[in-house]
């Protein structure tokens, strides 16, 4: 036996709610039965149900609002003499311009570098994991974690211009606006967040040489 | 073993297998596959972290109660509550914002420190909170989607960003809010899990 014997090897599945290590009831009671964790009563799988399609679906999804949330404008600024449209990016340059550079970084960050790198490592892990690949699996699954951990700061530009509407309503002086690149926004965070979650990472160590 | 085992755990992120061990303070186990934290040591008690969640739970209705920036321009001044913010939204004809900001910044903390504070508060009795399984199956999904944190970097972003233009006041409760980052990265390491194997908690 491997010195690092897996789950499924050994007849066990850990539930993926509360944790509890069970032996796998699946065989005794029939494939399409539904096996209930005894501790919190979720149905318990080997892997997440059909975690490939899932993940593409809602990675496509994600991608096909990606690209109005980008191109569409997200914020009006309207004053007496000019009104000004901001998408994400010129809304990143305005804020190096003007304000402070640091924070424009961590804009850019969280609206730009955040949602590419959650499609690039995705789509990478879900092409490799599908042809069994072992290449990196140690930093694959590294890269996981990581686009778990950063995954909903992007939200960051949402609150950004919610703020910035309930705050300046000056009447005609000075008011902003939110325009609908901002709702393609909020949808393409949500649907990256959903994406990554229906990802099962044990798919990751699944190929064919287990032993590493 | 019989069909369950709490001397194991499996990796959640490659499935491997592992005995539970008995950390001393300080210590984090780590999956020998992939890296992933398995356990980690709590050196906060029952009673500590209850405390931490009533004082974040003040805390929280404070930063939803106070302004958070006041903005002034040519003698008129504007400030916003939370609820200000999602209004605002919903009435600009942005509703799916309006409800993500509701649920993230409002809904679903408020709810995750009010199932933690009963559970809690019957684990510190050495009881079973009644609806113990529901709430811990509950707080396992909505904890991805809180997200204080991410609001306090945004109101720093809107003061930086509306400075160029006006006179920033920062009010009271972007304070507050700031408070509620530190406590919520407090109480993020801690896994709500151990509950199921706290003593007279667990059935």
């Amino acid at each position: 036996m491997n010195a690092l014997p897996r789950a499924a090897e050994l007849g066990l599945i850990g539930c993926h709610v509360c944790g509890l290590v069970c032996r796998d009831a699946h065989a005794a009671a029939g494939a399409a039965q539904v096996v209930a964790c005894p501790r919190c009563g979720v149905a318990l799988h080997r892997r997440k149900p059909a975690s490939y399609s899932r993940t593409w679906a809602l990675l496509i999804a994600a991608f096909i609002m990606y690209i109005p949330a980008n191109v569409v404008p997200i914020m009006r600024t309207a004053s007496l003499n000019d009104v000004d449209d901001n998408t994400i990016i010129s809304g990143v340059v305005e804020l190096w311009k003007n304000g402070s550079p640091d924070l424009a970084i961590i804009v850019f960050a969280a609206s730009i570098v955040v949602p590419m790198l959650k499609f690039l490592a995705l789509g990478t892990l879900l092409v490799s994991s599908r042809r069994g690949s072992n290449w990196a699996r140690q930093q694959r699954a590294g890269l996981y974690r990581l686009v778990e951990l950063v995954g909903y700061w992007s939200m960051l530009d949402v609150f950004v211009v919610s703020l910035l509407t309930a705050l300046v309503r000056f009447s005609v002086l000075s008011r902003v606006e939110p325009l609908p690149g901002v709702i393609y926004f909020g949808l393409t965070v949500v649907l990256t967040m959903l994406a990554s979650m229906s990802f099962d990472p044990r798919l990751i160590w699944d190929g064919r040489d287990t032993d590493d | 073993m019989g069909t369950t085992s709490e001397a194991l755990i499996v990796c959640e992120h490659c499935d491997t297998v592992h005995q539970r061990l008995a950390l001393s303070r300080g210590e984090v186990a780590r999956c020998a596959r992939c890296g992933k934290v398995l356990q980690r040591h709590y050196r906060l008690s029952t009673n500590a972290m209850l405390a931490l969640i009533v004082t974040a739970l003040i805390v929280f209705v404070q930063a939803n109660m106070w302004p958070i920036v006041m903005l002034g321009l040519s003698g008129q001044h504007n400030s916003a509550t939370l609820w200000g913010v999602i209004i605002a939204m919903w009435r600009e004809d942005a509703g799916i914002v309006s409800v993500l900001v509701a649920a993230t910044l409002f809904f679903l903390p408020l709810l995750k420190m009010l199932q933690l504070g009963w559970l809690l508060w019957f684990a510190r009795q050495g009881r079973r909170a009644p609806g113990f399984v529901p709430m811990m199956v509950g707080l396992h999904y909505l904890n991805p989607w809180t997200m204080s944190e991410v609001f306090v970097l945004g109101a720093l972003v809107a003061i930086v960003k509306a400075h160029a233009y006006f006179d920033v006041t920062p009010e009271p409760g972007i304070y507050a809010y700031a408070a509620l980052t530190v406590l919520i990265t407090v109480f993020a390491g801690i896994d709500v899990r151990q509950l199921w194997r706290t003593p007279g908690v667990a059935a």
